[in-house]
């Protein structure tokens, strides 16, 4: 019998042999006259000035910081989603408090500005 | 007979193999392969029919006449599209970072066709039902983020980098809403498993249970497919197609695959969780549950297009902030109500 994991394997395998096999398929009939024009970084026209790859905003690391905390969060919500009905209403409130607990948190980070866009 | 059609030639070819006295595990291994194939096929044909399909649609919208030159009605418009792209040069810019810039195209294609693995097409017509379904398929399709901003970094173009920088806050962001929503869903059905999701709406379909839920998932998916209102990581008019600007030829091409695959499979989710799958509507069974779960996808994708060309593209401040300071409570919210609600409903012991 072949497993899960086993089947998913091979959909990345196949993933990867399709993907690889059309660059490929590109490269073995695509015309190659390069110049040193072509090779340029496009920017409308214009030479692009100084470094690209800059220190970038804070905004966005503080974006993702919040959602690493809302996403370990999912991580403990979908196995309680799943027992739900099972565990009842202790599981029930306890859950609602862990989420009250992030809530505070998110609150937390829009007092402080962390959500507005700058 | 029409309904069982693909089922039955699994069957006879697994048959077929058993017969030729192979083990069971190399007949299976045979099967993924067919089953593999055969959904590249289903994306390659789709995905060329839906480019078709958006743009005479957009054409429609906008009172023009759309492509029409290439084949009838010019069907095979996106296919001459294909081989042309095909036949580009493909320009590595010299100040990219070579490697990546390469292996980003080929990276970007593997979740859509990953999570491919666990949509239940029809009846018994499920790749790999997965116990953990749903979660799958928010787990890969989480890492397509990590590829388009790899893809635009590596491009070494400031217009990529914003791009990217852009398609990271905005993926991230709609992507807890996404999760949270789905989760009134879960907690109804008391499974992840997508075939079990599907069982539990053979009654009343969760759209009418969980209403917010679905509007929080259809707004989110049209943030995490990237179209418009939601495409300023694309913008045209702004950043030039943000992370893809380096790209063209067969590169381009990859790229613009995977998001129609990602636009396909959110319809695909759309379907399984709130629109009953592949169920028949009103009892018209006659009709295969496949051709069911194709109409119903298909309606999903006429949805998203049909926002596409009716909202201007919104501002990044707009972006963020309806994403973090409305989705989210809403979201939670949502969790909050449909447990009180199951409990209320147990109570009342309907």
């Amino acid at each position: 019998m072949l497993s899960d994991g086993g089947a998913i394997f091979i959909f990345l395998v196949g993933a990867l042999v399709f993907a690889a096999g059309g660059i490929i398929t590109s490269f073995l009939v695509h015309p190659r006259r390069s110049t040193q024009v072509k090779l340029d970084t496009y920017e409308c026209g214009p030479r692009t000035i100084g470094p690209t790859w800059v220190q970038f905003r804070v905004q966005y690391f503080l974006y993702a910081l919040i959602f690493l905390i809302f996403d370990v969060e999912t991580i403990y919500l979908y196995p309680w989603a799943v027992k739900f009905q099972a565990l009842g209403l202790f599981a029930f409130v306890e859950m609602i408090i862990f989420i009250l607990i992030l809530v505070v948190g998110l609150w937390y980070a829009w007092k402080e500005g962390a959500l507005r866009w700058m | 007979m029409v309904e069982n059609i693909f089922v039955g030639f699994a069957e006879w070819l697994r048959s077929l193999l058993a017969a030729a006295g192979l083990p069971a595990l190399f007949g299976d291994i045979v099967l993924m392969i067919v089953k593999v194939a055969g959904i590249l096929a289903f994306i390659a044909i789709s995905v060329l029919w839906i480019v078709y399909m958006e743009r005479k649609m957009a054409a429609y919208f906008q009172a023009r006449i759309g492509p029409n030159r290439v084949g009838p009605r010019g069907l095979l418009q996106t296919a001459a599209d294909m081989g042309k792209l095909i036949s580009k040069e493909i320009i590595i810019p010299r100040a990219a970072d070579k490697i990546v810039f390469l292996l980003m195209p080929v990276l970007i294609f593997v979740p859509s066709l990953l999570l491919f693995a666990v949509v239940p097409f029809g009846k018994n017509m499920i790749a790999v039902d997965l116990n953990v379904g749903v979660f799958y398929f928010f787990a890969v399709a989480s890492v397509s983020t990590i590829i388009f901003w790899a893809g635009g970094w590596a491009s070494a173009n400031k217009y990529a980098l914003i791009g990217a920088m852009r398609a990271v806050a905005q993926m991230i962001s709609y992507e807890v809403p996404m999760v949270l929503a789905i989760l009134g869903v879960i907690m109804i059905v008391g499974s992840m498993k997508m075939s079990d999701i599907i069982n539990a709406q053979q009654n009343v379909w969760f759209i009418f249970t969980q209403p917010v839920a679905f509007i929080i998932y259809v707004i989110a998916a049209t943030a995490e497919t990237n179209r418009t209102p939601f495409d300023l990581l694309e913008g045209e008019s702004e950043i030039i197609a943000g992370p893809f600007i380096e790209y063209g030829g067969m590169g381009f091409a990859m790229w613009f695959l995977a998001e129609y695959a990602n636009l396909i499979l959110v319809s695909v989710l759309a379907t399984t969780l709130f629109l009953g799958g592949w169920l028949a509507p009103f009892g018209l069974t006659f009709i295969p549950s496949w051709v069911w779960f194709l109409l119903k996808i298909y309606f999903m994708i006429w949805v998203f297009m049909w926002f596409r060309w009716t909202y201007p593209r919104i501002r990044v401040d707009q972006l963020m902030n309806f994403g973090w300071k409305v989705l989210v409570p809403l979201s939670l919210a949502n969790i909050f109500v449909t447990g009180i609600g199951m409990f209320i409903y147990r109570a009342i012991g309907w």
